[in-house]
Formats: C-alpha cells, structure tokens, sequence
C-alpha cells in the first residue's frame, strides 16, 4: 500500500467539470437560455428507467442537455427518526430496509456500530459467514444493476440471465435465514443461528456456476456494438473531481482511483482473504460496467474461500458468548431460571450501550456505506445516520451529465449505481 | 496532530475514533488546514444530531430501584446513570478520510443552538452540497454560505425538521376530522 490509489496518468479530462456555485445543479448558460430554444422537460418521478422515484428536471437544448436537476425524497420514510424509538435489538431490522439490495452491508454497518461501542467480540466463524453473505449479496446487488441497466438501453435478455443468477442466490439467503431478503441475520455478537447443513453444498453449486454465467452476460454484452457504442466515452468523471463529490466504490474505481475500504480499511474476515480490487481508467459508463462485472468474478473467489474455512468450523460458536448482549440458547430457556429472565429483558428492553459516538464504515456494493451512531447508554439509539453511498453518487449526476445527449442519460444514471430507498432514507 | 488545526478546542479520543472539536467561526479554516496539510482530501458524511432532552430522561436500566418500577414507562426505570452534558443543542459532525496510501480518518465536531449558522463547507469540499441540505431539512441547522440551501427530502412547504427531537412521532394532522 505504498502507492497512492490516485494513479498518475493522463485525467480523464482536464480541470473540472463539477458545476459551479451548485456542485450538483447544472445550469443553463445565459446566453443559450436566450436563444429561447432551451425546452425544460420533466422526468420522472415515476419513469420506467429511473431505478426508482427519482426526478430529474432537464433542460434540453436539441438534443444536448444543457440544464439538470436531480429532485429526491419521494422515497423518504424517515428510517433515521423509527430507529431513535426502537431498542437496539430491534433498531436491527431497519438498515436492511434502507437499501434493499445490499441489505446484509446495511445490517452489517449497523451491527458493527454496535458492536464498536459495546466493545464485542464476534467468534471467527461470526465473521467469516458475514463476509460469505455479504459478497454473495454483493453479486446478488450487481446482478440486479446489470441487469436493469442493460434493460434499459435496450438488452431485455440481460435482465433475464442475470435474474436467474439471482434467484439462485436469494435461495441461498432464504436456506441460510429463511428469508430471501431483509435477512435480519446478523445479531450484535454473531449470528442469529447457526449455518445449516445443507447451505455448503448448494453454495459451492454457485460458485462453480458463477463464473460461467459472467463469461454468458460479457459474451453479450463486453463487445456488442450497440452496448460500446451507447456506454463509452459517455458520463466522463474524472478522479479529482470523484474524490472531490465524495463518489465511491464501483464509480471512484472506474475513475481510475484505487480505493477499496475491504483493503484499506480491512473489517470482517477480509484481512485473511485473496481478492484484487479492479480499477478501471476511462471514468465511463463502460468502465462501470466493467468494474461490477470484476467485482462480481472477484466475489465469487471470495466466497469460495469463506466456504473453505466455514466448512472447517463445524460446531464452532457463531455468537459470542455475552449474555447481556447476546440472547441465551434457545434449550437453556426451559431449564435455566436465568436465562429465561435473561431472554425476557433482552427482548422486552433491550440491551443497553454504552454511551459514544462512532462512525463505522464499509464497503457496500455501491460504495463507502457509514453509520454514525449516538448513544447516550440507554437501550435505544439516541441518533442513527447513514451515509448513503446511492445519495451521494446522485450528487454527481450534474457533472456527468454535463456534456450529455438525453439519451445518454438513462445509460448515466444507470451507471451511477443508485438505489432510491438508500438515497431517500 | 490536531493541535494546529485552527479553532481547536478540544481532541476527543474514544472508541478508538478521534474526534476534533473546532469553534464554528473557524469551521471552514479547520478543514481547509485539514484538507491541505493533513491530506484529508474526501468528506465521507456530514452528520448533525440533536441532544434535546440529553440525560434528562431516565436512561434505563433493568436493575430495579427500591422504589420499585413504573410498569408504565418500560426503558426509563432503575439506576440511572447521566450521560455526560453537552455544551450546546446541536453537533453537526464531519467524517473526513484521507483517501491516500496511508488511509485515516478524523471527525470534525462543531456545537450550535438553535438559530445559529454554521458556515457551509461546499467550497472546501463540493460534497457537502447534498449533506448540509438534508442536515438544514431534517435537522433544521442553517448553513450560511451555501449556495443552494433548500430542503432536499421533504416537501418545500414542510413545516419542522422532523429529526428534532421535539418533533412529535406519530400523529399526523388529519384534515376534516371529528374535531375540527
């Protein structure tokens, strides 16, 4: 780690492009607005190809866009305000919500917040079934953005291949927690229950598959004319001005920015995997979709090794062994006077923290996702914010598309990755 | 480190997270310093968060009291243990990061009451534009200086910063009810 992740080649384009006094408004030129051709037109809310509610107001000049507005909060359901009147315990199951398709990251930052202040330790086979879900929900989040991104511009079968894979994994999740999304598996200490049996055998089925499947999706996509044609050289970011509005994961690394917190910031069961972290150089649509492309081969090898070690601790604890924290065994709770009293507190009140602040962030599959949590030693959060990498990667919608046709914009607003739940919290 | 930093009041270390504490006015020349000296060149999150109330209510506690518990106010019964006072209503944090070879991060920490401004960071880091938007819309902290300070997640005729603790949860108001 002695290079700067910001490499030292040619920038993507020179000086800024970031809008100026608005970073993230992009306004008409005076001089263009007084043509009287400039035509505002409205898009979305509720638009097939926004990924959600998102609203754009565009000014268009031709074809050009030459005015741009993103407008957020149709998806605003106060998560931030719920978790303040929940205990800890049950304040669990919001995050998942927040971004519903990474919700394990989102479960993850949360529990670790937790954790980080009550000072917890998580036996390893805790931590390494964390970091098998969470790259399993990493390519189960990128499946989905691909596929909806190629929808988008056009490539219906996408949508169609990567679905397939993704349902595969859902039933992984639903083996695992007996939900297929909004797992609510991690606890604060652990897991919420041991892994089954049955769970090794089919995930291996996956990660045997899961390569070829990615050659099936780059066989129709990494060359088709139309794909380059209608991704590359569009959306063009440069890595300053990534870093300087604050973008993250898969965008800052096709921006030519090495940066990845799994390692440089290594959590979980990271620090004792093998995994390279792809960086792509032109800052456009293209190398996002390159990138996730990677991140979905780099997963995998992920996932094979957690499996390795996961087999290896058979009969290993999965939670820490804290009852204050941490719920007693279920068996103990008709024999054990205490620890039915135990169980009965924990749910009924819910466990106290003790009082700080922290910031803890990771790598979700859209980015750096953090958490900031207060808590003033009660059994309720005193305040909760996430820094949501889909609000963040909106903020440089205005910048790509600051030489953009209309119709580039669905392929760069696709490409940013966003995820309104996240956004509007 | 820290100390040079201007405006500096107070480093706070715990949970292993340093936090500096930075008098409003000299808001924006601590992190410029911070930027430009000390290699904090990305600003993961602006987070504000309102200590309305703090310590005043009971801070639960399963150990009962001789008094016994009020079986009414789950979570606020037992020995209480106060959380130490803050200086003023609201903190409005900055986790900055050092996206370089040798990763850190530090917290900025500056207190305001209601009513006060803070001086708005978008020219230090153009990031900040989004943050400070929601922190004036959910918070209701001002930010003077910012170019664009106009509520981003609520309608534009909101009325209150709902993530105030003085917001009332639940309830809303029912047009043509019975007692209207």
């Amino acid at each position: 780690m002695a290079v700067s992740p910001v490499a030292t080649r040619a920038p993507i384009y020179e000086g800024t492009r970031i809008p100026h006094p608005v970073p993230t408004v992009l306004r008409v030129p005076d001089e263009l607005r007084a043509t009287g051709d400039v035509m505002t037109v409205n898009f979305g809310p509720n638009h097939p190809s926004t990924h959600g509610v998102l609203r754009l107001v565009v000014d268009l000049f031709g074809e050009d866009v030459v005015g741009l507005e993103a407008v957020i909060g149709y998806l605003h359901t106060g998560f931030e305000k719920n978790m303040e009147q929940k205990t800890w315990w049950k304040a669990i199951t919001y995050p998942e919500r927040i971004d519903y398709l990474s919700y394990q990251a989102n479960e993850l930052v949360f529990v670790l917040a937790i954790e980080k202040l009550l000072g917890l330790e998580i036996p390893p086979k805790a931590s390494w079934m964390r970091t098998c879900l969470c790259e399993l929900n990493r390519i189960h989040s990128h499946l989905v953005w691909l596929g909806t991104s190629a929808l988008e511009l056009g490539a219906i079968s996408m949508f169609w291949y990567c679905f397939r894979e993704r349902e595969q994994i859902l039933d992984l999740f639903e083996l695992v927690t007996g939900a297929r999304m909004h797992t609510r598996y991690f606890q604060a200490g652990g897991l919420a229950e041991d892994i089954p049996r049955g769970f090794f055998p089919e995930a291996r089925k996956l990660v045997e598959w899961m390569p070829h499947a990615i050659d099936e999706y780059e066989a129709m996509l990494s060359r088709n004319k139309i794909w380059l044609e209608r991704t590359q050289g569009i959306g063009l970011l440069s890595a300053a001005d990534a870093i300087a509005l604050g973008q993250s994961g898969p965008v800052l690394r096709a921006s030519g920015v090495d940066w990845d917190l799994r390692r440089a910031e290594p959590y979980l069961a990271y620090p004792e995997v093998d995994f390279d972290v792809p960086v792509y150089h032109e800052g456009d649509v293209y190398a996002r979709y390159r990138v996730h492309v990677d991140e979905m081969r780099q997963s995998t090898r992920i996932v094979a090794q957690c499996l390795d070690r996961l087999e290896a601790m058979e009969g290993e604890p999965w939670i820490a062994d804290d009852r204050k924290v941490v719920l007693p065994p279920r068996e103990e709770l008709h024999t054990s006077m205490e620890s039915l009293i135990h169980h009965f507190k924990i749910v009924t009140e819910g466990y106290r923290v003790p009082e700080g602040e922290v910031y803890v962030a990771v790598e979700s599959p859209r980015g750096e996702l953090g958490c900031y949590v207060v808590s003033d030693g009660g059994p309720r959060p005193w305040r909760v914010k996430f820094r949501a990498p889909s609000f963040v990667a909106l903020e440089a919608t205005a910048t790509c598309m600051s030489d953009a046709l209309i119709a580039d914009m669905i392929a760069i607003v696709g490409s940013l990755d966003t995820v309104m739940g996240e956004v509007d919290r | 480190m820290y100390e040079g930093v201007p405006g500096v009041t107070e480093v706070v270390e715990a949970h292993g997270e340093t936090t500096v504490v930075v008098e409003t006015e000299r808001l924006v020349d601590a992190c410029v310093h911070l930027r430009d000296e000390e290699g904090f060149n990305f600003l993961s999150d602006v987070s504000a968060a309102d200590y309305l109330g703090w310590g005043e209510a009971g801070v639960s506690g399963y150990i009962g009291t001789a008094a016994g518990r009020d079986l009414n106010a789950p979570m606020t019964q037992g020995l209480q243990v106060l959380p130490r006072p803050k200086p003023k209503r609201f903190s409005v944090s900055y986790h900055l990061l050092a996206l370089s070879a040798d990763p850190r991060r530090v917290r900025v920490q500056t207190w305001v009451d209601d009513g006060e401004e803070v001086p708005s960071v978008v020219a230090v880091w153009p990031t900040a534009d989004w943050h400070e938007r929601e922190a004036w819309d959910l918070m209701g902290i001002r930010f003077s200086g910012h170019p664009n300070l106009t509520r981003i997640l609520l309608d534009e005729d909101w009325e209150g910063h709902p993530l105030r603790k003085d917001y009332p949860i639940g309830g809303e108001p029912v047009r043509f009810s019975e007692e209207e």
